[in-house]
């Protein structure tokens, strides 16, 4: 428990980062560090997102899998790592 | 059948069976007695086979029957169903059924637990680690940063430069005169070539005093022949008017030409009026009529004309330093510099080695002489503004090129090193600033990048055996035309990479001569600064010791020492010479104080 704090709390103090959401895979965030609005809707539309990407993943190669999901925006990168249970969602702004 | 006695009739036929039945009127009422009798057979029908052949038989024979209900089909058209397919944004979705996603205690009750699941746990720690790699990318290096996005046009041709021969057009005459000037015509496909023989009475009487203009695509003969009463010395077409052009002769007159009109000039400057001596330089001039000339002489003066009145020059001006006028003392001119951006200003190379700068627009003719740069030991045969760059001009004289800066009187900005033959001509690329051609007198074309190199040339191309007179660049900066002694002039091709414009050519260009400058004009300062010091130190000792500092220093003993000093000076030079058995490539200067 208190390692998955800091875990989460490195990640916040990395160069960059706006926002982390744990999401599960019905869709309900577990943890967050934005407000309840953007939460849900960052939730509710990277979750299908992200079984899209796995279907297709999937579908090319039964054997394969996803396992990282970037999505590059002009103005902040969203990255999504899925596992079988829940996602981690991360916002960054690359400065550089 | 009631039994009685009658008499009956019986019809067969009609099959129409009648029993009649009589009765007393008297016996009506009485009641009816029964009797048994034996059964009599009334009709007999028997079966006629005939009536069958009416008949087919069908056999077997096959009839449903049903036993149901009577039902009846129909079909109806209901009206249309309109339906729609859109995606409704769960405001919280997929919360288990017992909790109410608006009861924030049953959420964070929820969340609570969740957290406190292992697989959770576990998951996060893996997902955590590999998330904190791709962000730690991302701050380390921009992954879709573009590289090179500015460079893509970077082919900085690697070929060597280069340059060659297209054509030699050689004078058609016997014997054969110096190509003394060249002029291109302002489009480019001719051009003039003025036929001379510089050397001091060395002409003979059947010379040709003719000069031609070739088209540069027919070297075998010349397009037009321009018959002068004196041989040409220069020659110039009109940049804005390509029919016609001017010439200035070997005795000091002025001609013009129009090409349609044939070959003898259709105006010459009356002999009394003209310059004494060859005229070197002619130059049209920035005029609303464009009929203006100025010309050249070794004879001391620059004189302008207007092309259709030749008969007397319209201004005069004497290169006399001292600003008196006086035609004795005048410097005579060998090369003439006009830009058209600075139509009041203008520079005479003369054969003193003194550039003379000079203002036309100058109240007094004392004033028309605005300054001179010394610089060189020679004629300065070769003068011209750089285009790009018009405060700084090259000149050419002696051994050497020099760039000068307007600024600085004392000393050229920029030098070659002394060369080891004459330098005759040089004129700028007019398409790279920092580019330069000269002409020598082992008949040597070279090149020269100050970008590139300050040292040596960047190309250096023997183009012929005798020595080059004169040098001319087309517009477009890649034809150069040069001409040689024995009359032949030789046009060559220039490799792209001298003749196209880099892209940091001109602010590059522009820093080195801003910094020659500010070298030059710091030394300038320190030299003024010596002398300062040293006149103040000389008015010092004067006092204190009178006429010994006059004695040391007369013009005789000055004379005694230089020639001392010189005799020292070759002596050592010889004596390497010998040693090395190499041509030295820097002369020493020799410091006369």
């Amino acid at each position: 428990m208190a390692e998955v704090e800091e875990t989460l709390k490195r990640i916040q103090s990395q160069n960059g980062v706006q926002g982390i959401i744990i999401v599960n895979t019905e869709g309900i965030p577990i943890k967050t560090t934005l407000d309840n609005a953007s939460t849900v809707q960052y939730a509710g539309l990277i979750h299908q997102l992200v079984m899209k990407a796995r279907s297709t993943v999937r579908d090319i190669d039964p054997q394969n899998d996803l396992t990282f999901l970037r999505v590059r925006s002009k103005k902040n990168e969203i990255m999504i790592a899925p596992d079988k249970d829940y996602f981690l969602i991360v916002i960054q702004n690359p400065s550089d | 059948w009631v039994c009685g006695n009658w008499e009956g009739l019986t019809v067969l036929g009609r099959m129409e069976i009648v029993h009649v039945y009589t009765r007393l009127r008297g016996e009506f009422g009485r009641q009816c007695l029964f009797s048994d009798r034996p059964a009599e057979l009334l009709v007999d029908v028997p079966p006629d086979p005939r009536l069958a052949q009416d008949f087919i038989q069908k056999n077997p024979r096959d009839q449903a029957l049903q036993a149901c209900r009577d039902m009846s089909e129909h079909q109806v058209n209901t009206e249309r169903f309109e339906s729609d397919s859109c995606g409704i944004n769960h405001v919280e979705g997929g919360w288990p059924k017992d909790i109410n996603p608006q009861e924030m205690e049953q959420t964070i009750r929820y969340r609570k637990k969740v957290e406190k699941d292992e697989s959770y746990v576990n998951s996060l720690l893996t997902l955590g680690s590999v998330m904190e790699h791709c962000i730690r990318q991302n701050n380390a290096v921009d992954i879709y940063q573009e590289y090179f996005e500015d460079e893509d046009e970077v082919e900085e041709s690697p070929e060597p430069p280069s340059a060659k021969t297209i054509n030699v057009f050689r004078d058609p005459n016997e014997v054969k005169r110096t190509v003394s000037c060249l002029s291109w015509h302002p489009d480019g496909g001719k051009l003039a070539a003025a036929y001379s023989c510089l050397q001091f009475q060395r002409s003979s009487r059947d010379m040709s005093l003719d000069s031609y203009i070739w088209d540069i695509e027919n070297p075998n003969r010349p397009e037009l022949t321009l018959k002068p009463a004196s041989p040409l010395v220069c020659l110039e077409y009109n940049p804005k008017d390509s029919h016609t052009l001017v010439g200035g002769a070997y005795n000091g007159q002025i001609a013009y030409w129009d090409t349609r009109r044939g070959s003898q000039p259709v105006e010459t400057s009356s002999v009394e009026q003209s310059h004494r001596d060859p005229v070197y330089k002619i130059i049209w001039l920035q005029s609303k009529t464009g009929t203006d000339v100025f010309s050249a002489s070794t004879d001391g003066q620059v004189l302008w004309w207007d092309v259709r009145r030749l008969s007397e020059p319209t201004e005069r001006l004497v290169l006399d330093l001292s600003r008196e006028g006086n035609l004795d003392r005048a410097l005579g001119a060998v090369s003439l510099e006009f830009e058209s951006t600075m139509p009041t200003k203008f520079l005479v190379g003369t054969e003193q080695g003194v550039v003379v700068s000079c203002n036309r627009k100058a109240k007094t003719p004392a004033e028309k002489i605005v300054c001179s740069y010394d610089g060189h030991h020679g004629p300065v045969y070769a003068l011209q503004r750089n285009p790009f760059f018009p405060k700084n001009f090259l000149t050419v004289g002696d051994w050497t090129a020099r760039i000068w800066s307007e600024d600085i009187r004392d000393s050229a900005i920029m030098w070659t090193k002394y060369q080891t033959s004459y330098l005759m001509d040089a004129c700028w690329s007019p398409v790279r600033p920092s580019v330069f051609f000269t002409v020598k007198m082992d008949g040597v074309l070279d090149v020269w990048d100050i970008l590139f190199k300050q040292n040596d040339p960047t190309l250096s191309l023997k183009v012929c055996d005798e020595a080059l007179y004169s040098l001319r660049l087309q517009d477009n900066g890649r034809l150069v035309a040069c001409g040689s002694q024995q009359g032949g002039a030789t046009l060559l091709e220039i490799s792209s990479g001298l003749s196209t414009l880099q892209k940091n050519d001109k602010s590059l260009l522009a820093a080195m001569f801003e910094r020659e400058t500010k070298r030059e004009k710091v030394l300038e300062a320190r030299q003024r600064e010596i002398r300062l010091k040293e006149r103040s130190r000389s008015e010092q000792s004067r006092e204190g010791e009178p006429g010994r500092e006059d004695a040391d220093h007369g013009p005789d003993q000055l004379i005694a020492k230089a020639q001392e000093d010189f005799y020292v000076v070759t002596e050592m030079e010889r004596r390497r010479r010998d040693a090395n058995q190499q041509p030295p490539t820097e002369l020493e200067d020799v410091d006369v104080t």
